[in-house]
């Protein structure tokens, strides 16, 4: 070791070369970090060429399917971009904070004047940019496939912003799961919400089926507490081309933003409480 | 008369005080001085028991610790496996909620993060990134520190240098022997000069790593900082320490400074003899060992110590060393814990 690297003396801390960090900086470089972790996980190149390997698929399917060709290309590419984004969200989601408790990273980190708020925001906010780095990539797939057809539709934009909500939405559930139980159960609470949430519609049919009563009280307040996730989903309005009024969509934005910050709420209530042992 | 080492650590054969020199060591700041200044650390009546499997029931881990850490000087954390050391650091660093009592920073309850802005740790068997290089690593963690952006980078490289890291900056930590990363963690722990919590901080250290991380705490302290660090290797700590605190089973055994602990009570002496039977040149004397021609005795009081040198002289024998031994930490850790000597703790 070097001894002539260490400081003379504890005046060059009074000199104001520490300080605590700003808030917005912590979440930044945790972000940061996270993203950067990300894109040297394998698991999400695998996701990533899978999801393009599916959506050049749909362009042979459109070929061997009766039908408008352009009409199934568009259709099966926004799927793809849903389904693999929604598998990124939950598959790195779930790891984010327990593979930093299970290493004890997170030890080190909060060990730092940091609110744990601020982890978790940073964790969130790191893979929200993988999240929109991967949801770009297959849309820049999907568009040159168009491209090819002549049939690069501006109007598929509406629908991916509202499936990269959807997957903002599935990050801040897992994080909420993840922040309390295992990752397969974290996977299992997540997926299942994901299925609920484009279900929920099943609720109201069920209220409409029961006699008037506890049930049907039970099942409406269900309803509403669940997250409609059909809501972000327009994938076939935009691929019939559907006019859709422009106030809709930004409704449908703001719920999902809205779920994504009750969501990240309960993340942030329940790791506060959190010991780490 | 021969001195003690200069460390005030009792040699363990009169034949290693020969060259009679002691290491270097920065001397410890007054504590007297320090004493009536806010405790750099402070816990007062912490209990903490943990849930049981199942809920069945809870196990205590501390059971009311209290003790106060005075800035300027290397404070050791003793005590065997399982007796609450690292739950009493995870408290201090707001990871453990106390069930009870107070923990606190310079002042401030450890609850609140900002009381955390001027501490650095380094976790026991630390585990970092895999996948980042340890400058990418040390710059993340100088962000996190507070380090102003365009500092960062040269603190880092200035670190990994001092913890001789730095011809592996460029690797990614996954790549690091479990050394390396402790090194890392080491460098981590430095950035923007804190005041430092060390858990564990010479495990998994080979014997130069082990020496180099002592020195660079003795500097720590010789530049005005606290250093509060648990371990069980008593060696470590004796060398280094001006305060201990000793806990057995969640309570505090013993604690203050090591000097006094200690006590300046001299238990016996060796006396290294060439040339000459010691038996039997005075009442009280006995023979530890031979080595080739040279002799170590013992005697239990000075009196017999300067009878014995007077008829050595007169029997024309030469004294080769004179070592007072005192009573080590492993005796005080040993007495305190009721454990049987030479047996549990390193």
């Amino acid at each position: 070791m070097n001894p002539a690297t260490t400081r003379a003396a504890s005046g060059d801390r009074a000199a104001g070369a520490v300080r605590r960090p700003a808030r917005p900086g912590i979440v930044a470089a945790i972000a940061r970090n996270t993203f950067r972790e990300a894109v040297r996980d394998r698991v999400l190149y695998l996701l990533l060429f899978f999801a393009l390997g599916l959506i050049l698929l749909s362009r042979v399917l459109s070929m061997i399917t009766v039908g408008d060709e352009t009409k199934i290309l568009k259709d099966f590419g926004l799927s793809a971009i849903g389904l693999f984004g929604v598998l990124t969200a939950v598959l790195m989601g779930v790891g984010l904070v327990f593979r930093e408790i299970e290493r004890r990273t997170v030890q080190v980190l909060l060990a730092r004047p940091i609110r744990r708020a601020d982890f978790l925001l940073g964790k969130f906010a790191g893979l929200a940019l993988v999240l929109a780095v991967n949801t770009g990539l297959m849309t820049l797939g999907l568009y040159a496939l168009l491209a090819l057809h002549g049939a690069a539709d501006p109007g598929l934009l509406r629908g991916i912003g509202l499936l990269y909500i959807e997957q903002l939405v599935m990050t801040a559930a897992a994080l909420l799961f993840s922040s309390f139980s295992t990752p397969i159960l974290s996977s299992l609470l997540t997926l299942g919400l994901y299925a609920v949430g484009h279900l929920s519609w099943s609720l109201l049919l069920l209220e409409e089926k029961l006699p008037p009563g506890a049930g049907r009280a039970v099942s409406h307040a269900f309803y509403w507490l669940l997250p409609n996730l059909d809501r972000l989903d327009i994938k076939a309005e935009v691929v019939h081309q559907v006019a859709l009024a422009p106030s809709l969509v930004a409704l449908a934005a703001v719920y999902g933003a809205g779920w994504v910050l009750v969501l990240l709420a309960g993340a942030c209530a329940v790791f506060a409480r959190r010991e780490f042992v | 008369m021969i001195p003690p080492r200069g460390d005030g650590t009792a040699p363990s054969s009169a034949l290693e005080t020969l060259p009679l020199q002691a290491p270097p060591r920065p001397a410890p700041r007054d504590p007297a001085a320090l004493r009536g200044r806010t405790p750099a650390l402070r816990l007062a009546g912490v209990r903490k028991a943990f849930r049981r499997h199942l809920s069945l029931g809870r196990i205590p881990v501390l059971r009311g610790v209290s003790f106060e850490v005075v800035p300027g000087t290397i404070h050791g954390l003793l005590g065997p496996n399982g007796a609450g050391k690292t739950t009493t650091l995870r408290i201090i660093l707001g990871l453990v909620r106390p069930d009870s009592g107070t923990a606190e920073i310079c002042g401030r309850l450890a609850s609140d993060p900002d009381s955390r802005a001027g501490v650095g740790f380094l976790p026991e068997s630390p585990w970092f990134y895999d996948d980042l290089t340890a400058r990418e690593f040390l710059e993340f963690s100088a962000h996190l520190a507070g380090i102003p952006g365009p500092s960062r980078a040269g603190e880092a490289r200035r670190l990994l240098e001092r913890v001789d890291m730095a011809t592996r900056a460029d690797t990614p930590l996954r790549r690091c022997s479990k050394g390396m990363v402790q090194r890392v963690g080491m460098a981590q722990a430095l950035l923007g000069d804190p005041e430092l919590i060390l858990d564990e901080p010479m495990s998994g250290l080979d014997p130069v790593g082990r020496r180099e991380f002592r020195d660079l705490i003795l500097e720590q302290r010789a530049a005005g900082r606290t250093v509060f660090f648990s371990s069980h290797i008593l060696q470590d700590a004796e060398m280094i320490c001006d305060r201990v605190t000793i806990l057995d089973r969640g309570a505090v055994a013993a604690q203050g400074e090591l000097a006094e602990l200690l006590g300046g009570n001299i238990r016996f002496w060796e006396v290294g003899l060439r040339g000459v039977d010691p038996t039997g040149l005075i009442a009280r004397v006995a023979v530890l060992r031979t080595s080739g021609a040279e002799v170590i005795a013992r005697v239990d009081s000075e009196d017999d110590l300067d009878r014995l040198l007077a008829a050595v002289v007169d029997r024309g024998g030469a004294i080769r060393s004179v070592a007072p031994c005192r009573e080590t930490l492993e005796d005080l850790f040993l007495r305190e814990i009721g454990a049987p000597r030479g047996g549990g703790a390193r």
